[in-house]
């Protein structure tokens, strides 16, 4: 197994007090400019793509040094700046220390009580702010309780201990749940206070998730089976990350086997260049790719369809991207699916039966990676 | 069947009377359908009016009543305050058409072409059958005549119905009533726009009018004092033609070539009468009549290439810089009125000059998307149909407005904006492109004037949006400053729970005046 697993204090949600503490230092910011007679500024961490580099350490793309001023004496960020000292104060005031959460969208609609000077025109400027804030203080916004999409769902021998919306802390079982617990604002930042699971198997579409409920693949595999839904929220990407750094134990993502399904991996592996302020506390970098691979395409015989112009175009992009140049496995798999000009689903597997996945598929799959119990 | 011999067709070959013609070609003088039958006889007596008043030194005053008679009828009403006419003449002027002095005259009036009133007394009793009641009064110490006339067709000779002496106080004056058919419109070709543009052109007139609705409009003087009268004046050597040479040389009583030169144009004195006869190898000496044709074409050429002054321009009436502003102020309430007048210039040996005005914004603001509205005018009279073949909006279409601030969709064409363009052309001869008087001659010369015009208030007009642009862009900034800087601190104590006594207000003010920051031009505004 390898010995690269990081503790720190990555995994660890702020404290309400924390965030609290970081939010009002950019308030002191503006007061002691205003104090000193000097124009009021803070200075953002800048999001443009010309500041987002790839991070060989980290293995996930990060926030270069650049830093923008927002500035009160300049006509084109004054409002921008009053808005987000208003964000940043309703998040402190109206949100830390309670059990509240906001979406994104309630937080566009939350601005129409502010006046029509500070009221956000379109949700993507309030979007925007709110990204801002989080590459300021470094957290991501589930921290300042603006809540990412509430869409995958966790199931597997792992009890979660949380406050529930009322306030009061409850633990509950992620096989308690019917279809699992879903993974929400409180969910992902739960206490994991027991994990008997020696892997997390993170599957891309909810048949196959369901298929393997079903089969029993988490006592099969002693495994916690965590259901992406498609490309992985923040939310699903977190919990992973807590997961395997906290209770230190290898985490694998099945896909279907196409660049997209591919991609879905890599996200959660090496975080999006889009949350590249905040991918620290995002991206699983042990984290492995399982398959259907391209290669399996043939092996298994899977029903494929041909690859259509977008595909390749999104196989080249790929071939190109630092996450993957450095990963000659992967670019490999690149290439097959090139020269082979087919791409297939996961339950292209269920051609040899319901238990065929849980009984041949994935033993094997598991086993060529080294997973524990393999 | 045999051809007719010529004898036999000079047997139905008879003289046809002016009147007779008229008859048959009506609208070739502005009476084609009755909505411009209506405004043509209100224009044809305006004209009257104001030449009139102009001549004696009178500050107009014209009151015009149209009563809708119903049956598409309609009784007009003009009275003026000019000099009256004399009994002896009252007849012919109003019953006999071709009647009058200008049509010969080089010197700038409004109702050139002489067809004038007559045609509109000639219309109503074609139309409606009814006379025209002419009544006049030359001064305090005379006594009011009054005719009811009409006019004898077959002979163009008035025909005098009835005629009476009045003792009533007949204000001094002239005043005619006639009825015609018609048809009484509104906006854009109608006698409210008409006189309204009258107005505009002539602000020392004072026109008191009432429209068939029996709306009242009264049209104030902006200036109490007349415009230096036109002299009548002989032509310019530049741009005249063979024909019209070879016809002066023919008719003058001067017996040399270089006394012809210097007696039947203006502008030329012995020293360029010399010049023009040694360029064009003709003898001085030589009497005029005598020319040969290649001696006549050598004459005209020479006159274009010797160096001659401008011709006068006291011949003209142009009307001033300052009269429009005025007259465009007066009428619309513009938030900017600018006027150009250029140098008189020469087209054909006939003296002509441009005069152009904008109105912009204000009142026409709401006109934002619309295309410009054109007043047209030529020697002060509004011309209101067959714009699209006239020279000024020809001029006016090849303008290139983008450049100005209007917009002009495919950089040519009427521009569009909230704007009034008005365009004067002035000349002892306006080169009318038909009888009735409606659009310019496009003479490549007069074309080329008025666009230069138009260029030199169009910059002014350009000055002004620019300055306003960036008026309203300080304004904007400073309203953006005190909107948000406050809220930058209010909301930074919010957050901090601190710097609760602080204001923000010195720091607002320095970065307002002072431009504290480098304002780039990147980035979202968020406006």
């Amino acid at each position: 197994m390898k010995s690269s697993w990081k503790r720190s204090k990555k995994v660890m949600k702020m404290s309400d007090e924390e965030i609290s503490n970081e939010l009002t230092e950019i308030g002191e910011i503006i007061i002691q400019k205003v104090r000193e007679n000097e124009v009021p500024s803070v200075q953002i961490p800048s999001r443009t793509t010309s500041n987002i580099v790839y991070d060989e350490n980290l293995e996930c793309y990060v926030l270069g040094g650049k830093r923008t001023e927002r500035s009160a004496g300049n006509i084109r960020h004054v409002k921008r700046l009053a808005q987000m000292l208003k964000v940043a104060s309703f998040c402190k005031n109206e949100l830390m220390g309670t059990e509240r959460h906001v979406t994104k969208r309630e937080l566009y609609y939350i601005s129409e009580s502010w006046g029509d000077k500070l009221k956000f025109k379109t949700q993507d400027r309030s979007d925007d702010l709110v990204e801002d804030i989080e590459a300021m203080i470094g957290k991501p916004r589930e921290d300042l309780k603006i809540n990412p999409k509430a869409k995958g769902s966790i199931y597997g021998d792992m009890t979660l201990k949380f406050k529930n919306p009322k306030g009061e802390t409850m633990a509950v079982n992620c096989l308690d749940s019917a279809d699992g617990q879903s993974i929400g604002p409180r969910t992902c930042e739960a206490d994991i206070i027991e994990c008997n699971a020696d892997k997390v198997l993170a599957i891309e579409t909810d048949g196959m998730y369901n298929r393997l409920m079903e089969e029993n693949a988490h006592e099969k595999f002693n495994a916690i089976l965590v259901n992406l839904g498609g490309q992985a929220t923040r939310a699903t990407r977190r919990i992973i990350k807590r997961i395997n750094e906290i209770k230190d134990i290898p985490t694998y993502i099945f896909t279907d086997s196409d660049p997209w399904g591919l991609h879905i991996a890599m996200v959660i592996i090496a975080g999006s260049a889009k949350s590249a302020h905040i991918n620290e506390r995002l991206a699983t970098p042990d984290a492995q790719w399982l398959g259907v691979t391209a290669s399996d395409i043939a092996d298994y015989k899977l029903r494929s369809d041909e690859l259509r112009e977008v595909d390749l175009k999104r196989v080249d992009e790929l071939k190109n991207d630092p996450r993957y140049t450095k990963n000659d496995r992967l670019v490999q798999e690149l290439e097959k699916w090139e020269e082979l000009g087919r791409k297939s689903e996961q339950q292209a597997l269920m051609r040899y039966g319901f238990e065929y996945v849980v009984d041949e598929y994935l033993p094997a799959k598991l086993k060529e990676l080294g997973a524990p119990g393999f | 069947m045999p051809g007719k011999t010529a004898e036999e067709m000079a047997l139905d070959q008879k003289e046809i009377s002016v009147a007779e013609f008229f008859e048959k070609n009506r609208h070739l003088l502005g009476f084609d359908n009755p909505a411009k039958a209506l405004i043509t006889v209100v224009k044809e007596g305006v004209d009257n009016a104001l030449d009139a008043c102009e001549e004696a030194g009178k500050l107009p005053h014209l009151k015009i009543n149209i009563d809708d008679l119903g049956e598409n009828k309609y009784e007009i009403t003009l009275k003026d305050n000019g000099p009256g006419i004399v009994k002896e003449q009252m007849p012919s002027i109003f019953g006999k058409l071709l009647y009058g002095s200008k049509f010969h005259s080089r010197r700038q009036s409004r109702g050139q072409q002489g067809i004038g009133i007559s045609a509109s007394v000639l219309y109503a009793q074609l139309t409606t059958g009814r006379p025209a009641i002419i009544t006049s009064r030359t001064d305090e110490n005379s006594i009011t005549k009054r005719f009811k006339l009409k006019i004898d067709t077959i002979n163009n000779e008035p025909e005098i119905l009835h005629e009476e002496e009045l003792d009533d106080g007949f204000e001094p004056g002239t005043e005619i009533k006639i009825v015609v058919e018609g048809k009484y419109l509104q906006r854009y070709h109608s006698v409210d726009e008409y006189l309204k543009q009258t107005a505009i052109a002539n602000p020392y007139a004072h026109i008191e009018y009432s429209n068939p609705e029996g709306e009242n409009f009264d049209f104030r003087r902006a200036i109490h004092e007349l415009p230096p009268e036109p002299q009548e004046i002989k032509p310019h050597p530049y741009g005249v033609e063979l024909g019209v040479l070879s016809r002066m040389l023919k008719g003058t009583e001067s017996n040399k070539v270089l006394s012809f030169l210097q007696n039947e144009f203006t502008r030329i004195g012995r020293t360029s009468g010399e010049e023009i006869c040694r360029l064009a190898e003709v003898d001085p000496d030589k009497k005029p009549k005598n020319l040969k044709h290649n001696e006549q074409e050598r004459l005209l050429n020479a006159m274009q290439k010797v160096k001659i002054q401008r011709p006068p321009t006291n011949c003209l009436s142009p009307i001033s810089e300052e009269l429009i502003k005025n007259g465009l102020a007066k009428e619309i309430d513009a938030e900017f009125i600018t006027a150009t007048s250029r140098d008189p210039e020469v087209y054909r040996g006939n003296p002509f000059q441009v005069s152009c005005g904008i109105a912009y914004g204000g009142e026409l603001e709401e006109r934002e998307t619309e295309k410009v509205t054109i007043m047209r005018y030529a020697n002060k009279v509004p011309l209101l149909y067959q714009s699209s073949s006239c020279a000024i909006t020809k001029a006016l279409e090849k303008t290139d407005w983008k450049r100005y601030g209007l917009n002009q969709p495919g950089s040519n064409g009427i521009p569009k904006g909230p704007a009034v363009i008005f365009v004067h052309l002035c000349s002892t001869w306006v080169p009318f492109t038909s009888e009735s008087k409606e659009s310019i001659a496009r003479y490549p010369k007069i074309v080329k004037e008025v666009k230069l015009a138009l260029q030199e208030s169009a910059r002014d007009l350009r000055r002004h949006l620019s300055r306003k642009r960036k008026g309203k862009k300080e304004k904007r900034r400073k309203k953006i400053f005190s909107n948000y800087m406050p809220l930058v601190l209010e909301n930074a104590v919010e957050l901090a729970g601190d710097g609760q006594e602080l204001t923000i207000e010195p720091i607002m003010k320095r970065v307002i005046d002072e431009k504290l920051v480098e304002e780039v031009e990147e980035g979202d505004e968020d406006e």
